[in-house]
């Protein structure tokens, strides 16, 4: 009885030419390098803040004394300055992004979905700086003679209305945040969206659904998921800001109630005074602030692939 | 509710309206000749020009473009060809999660690499930050564009002998080539805005650039240090920095777009 010799079909069998050994060494390598920034990254920022760890330990977390000159450094009032200013912009960015994605993905006439998702790519396009040269010159004017007096009249007996109307603040960071992050939450909610089964729209119309009954039942709830991670990656793109917040929000390290008054934010501190950073606890005190504000976008950002993943699969990911 | 869904849409995209109108009211007034040959005049002086600074935008994108498109294109490669088991996963994740760093952070790691050591900002590296922040745009294109290769060209190529490295590097990174080069000009036209990793190294420059070991000015870092100044003239000219910035972005955003649908009409 003659043996056949059954070939052996093994996908991880090693390259016979030199030549693929070599791509696929210079390919791998080129992967590996991602990986070792991400780690340098971790590393020389650790190194380098350590002079202020070392110093002040939990208290930087805990203090909300700022003082350069008394070398007394806390991050409460950055803390306090990123996490309202970025809420306010969630606030203000997650009903339009998601409204703007449930109409480009389920209820625009085909014809009209493509140039408004171009439009909304190139909002997204803009340069940080220039929306904050925007909302130097046009926003923060509009707020100080229009919006906030009204607000102020209107709704003064709330905390976050009080105060004399300066145009830059919390308020305007919060409004020029939004403008900025609504449309990653509009991409990404739009893919999210679009990697729904087309069979769970099928089956909320066959059961008699109207078309938004559709949306919301089948569409909404199936990619929810996806939809919060949408959101939380608007929301790692709104803590890390800087150049727009830093040019509208007021820079001044105290706790506000008020959305009128002016705040700071832990990238607009690095941004104002990094380069000014007369001695060496300073400057690591600084880079303390950027490394809490690393450690915070990478979880957050880490969170939300994750969950958007978890609709669309991590190939068809999105593009931003 | 359509229409509330449609509204939402529509106030998306009004603040594009509403910024590109201001650049343009603002901003067309002071773009003239000597704003794009001339340097800074002295503070209290009227007039001069952002020359240096679009130049230094220039060899700072070039000098960002060389540090990080050969990696990025490659990591690319290998995402979308490799059959390894982990080390995709992993690189796919920390590309994304490297892509929502804040550009701050990005300079701050730059300072820490590559300002300490030289003890002065340079153009080197405000390059290497821009090529930081590029690496992970450039790796997901380029990924998303050789997957769509069709697999019959490499089965082709395989099939007449050709090696594996030979297929890969000729027949499919050719083939996906117009493509790459539309996601490297989004990368570019990304970084060319970027403002906060320059801060504090390339830090910018009122002269001509002097090397790359240099500070060097960016249009960027300009037309911060403009807008933020008191001075009515310098508003002026930080609105036609904007102006000409914005029309870079546009142009390789809306040229990258055009080439895209030519070809890949299913990419998005």
């Amino acid at each position: 009885m003659a043996v056949v010799a059954v070939p052996r079909v093994d996908t991880q069998a090693a390259p016979r030419n030199v030549g693929d050994q070599i791509l696929r060494l210079v390919l791998r390598a080129a992967a590996m390098s991602l990986v070792l920034l991400v780690l340098a990254m971790v590393v020389a920022m650790l190194h380098a803040a350590w002079p202020a760890m070392r110093a002040f330990g939990w208290r930087f977390l805990a203090s909300s004394t700022w003082d350069p000159v008394a070398e007394q450094f806390g991050a409460i009032p950055f803390v306090y300055g990123t996490l309202v200013s970025s809420l306010l912009a969630l606030l203000i960015a997650v009903p339009l992004g998601i409204g703007a994605a449930i109409y480009l993905a389920e209820l625009a006439p085909a014809w009209i979905r493509p140039p408004i998702a171009f439009l909304v790519e190139l909002v997204a396009a803009v340069p940080s700086v220039i929306y904050g040269l925007w909302g130097i010159f046009v926003l923060a004017p509009l707020l100080r003679v229009w919006v906030q007096p009204v607000l102020g009249t209107t709704l003064g007996f709330l905390p976050l209305f009080q105060g004399p109307p300066y145009g830059v603040g919390m308020l305007a960071a919060g409004i020029i945040l939004a403008i900025m992050i609504v449309p990653y939450i509009t991409a990404v909610s739009r893919e999210v969206l679009l990697a729904v089964p087309t069979s769970q729209r099928e089956a909320a119309l066959a059961l008699g659904a109207t078309r938004w009954e559709t949306t919301r039942i089948a569409v909404l709830r199936y990619g929810r998921s996806g939809l919060v991670g949408a959101i939380l990656l608007g929301l790692g793109r709104a803590l890390g800001e800087t150049m727009a917040v830093t040019m509208v929000i007021g820079n001044r390290p105290e706790v506000a109630l008020s959305l009128f008054a002016p705040g700071y934010t832990m990238a607009s501190v690095i941004a104002n005074e990094f380069a000014e950073a007369t001695s060496d606890l300073y400057l690591a005190a600084l880079i303390e602030i950027g490394l809490l504000l690393f450690v915070v976008t990478v979880v957050v950002n880490a969170v939300a692939r994750l969950l958007v993943w978890s609709v669309g699969g991590p190939v068809k990911a999105v593009r931003e | 509710m359509s229409w509330l869904a449609a509204t939402a849409a529509g106030l998306v995209v009004l603040p594009l309206l509403l910024i590109f109108a201001f650049l343009l009211w603002q901003g067309a007034s002071a773009v003239n000749v000597d704003f794009f040959t001339h340097l800074p005049k002295p503070v209290g002086e009227v007039g001069g020009g952002m020359a240096n600074a679009i130049v230094g935008t220039l060899i700072l994108l070039i000098l960002a473009a060389i540090l990080g498109l050969p990696i990025g294109i490659l990591g690319g490669l290998y995402l979308a060809e490799s059959r390894d088991r982990r080390l995709p996963w992993v690189a796919r994740f920390l590309a994304d999660v490297l892509n929502g760093v804040p550009s701050i952070v990005v300079g701050i790691f730059a300072y820490t690499v590559i300002v300490l050591p030289m003890r002065r900002f340079s153009a080197l590296a405000g390059g290497f930050a821009l090529a930081v922040i590029m690496l992970p745009i450039v790796v997901r294109t380029s990924e998303e564009l050789v997957r769509l290769v069709p697999a019959s060209l490499r089965e082709a190529g395989l099939a007449l002998g050709i090696p594996e490295w030979k297929v890969l590097l000729r027949v499919v990174l050719a083939t996906a080539r117009a493509g790459i080069i539309t996601g490297v000009m989004v990368a570019i036209a990304r970084v060319a805005g970027e403002t906060a990793p320059l801060l504090f190294t390339a830090f910018g420059n009122r002269f001509w650039h002097q090397g790359l070991d240099q500070p060097i000015a960016a249009l960027p870092l300009q037309i911060f240090a403009y807008a933020i100044a008191p001075y009515d003239d310098w508003h002026r000219q930080a609105w036609a920095g904007a102006l000409v910035l914005i029309g870079l972005v546009f142009v390789v955003s809306f040229a990258a777009r055009v080439v895209t649908s030519g070809r890949f009409t299913g990419v998005r």
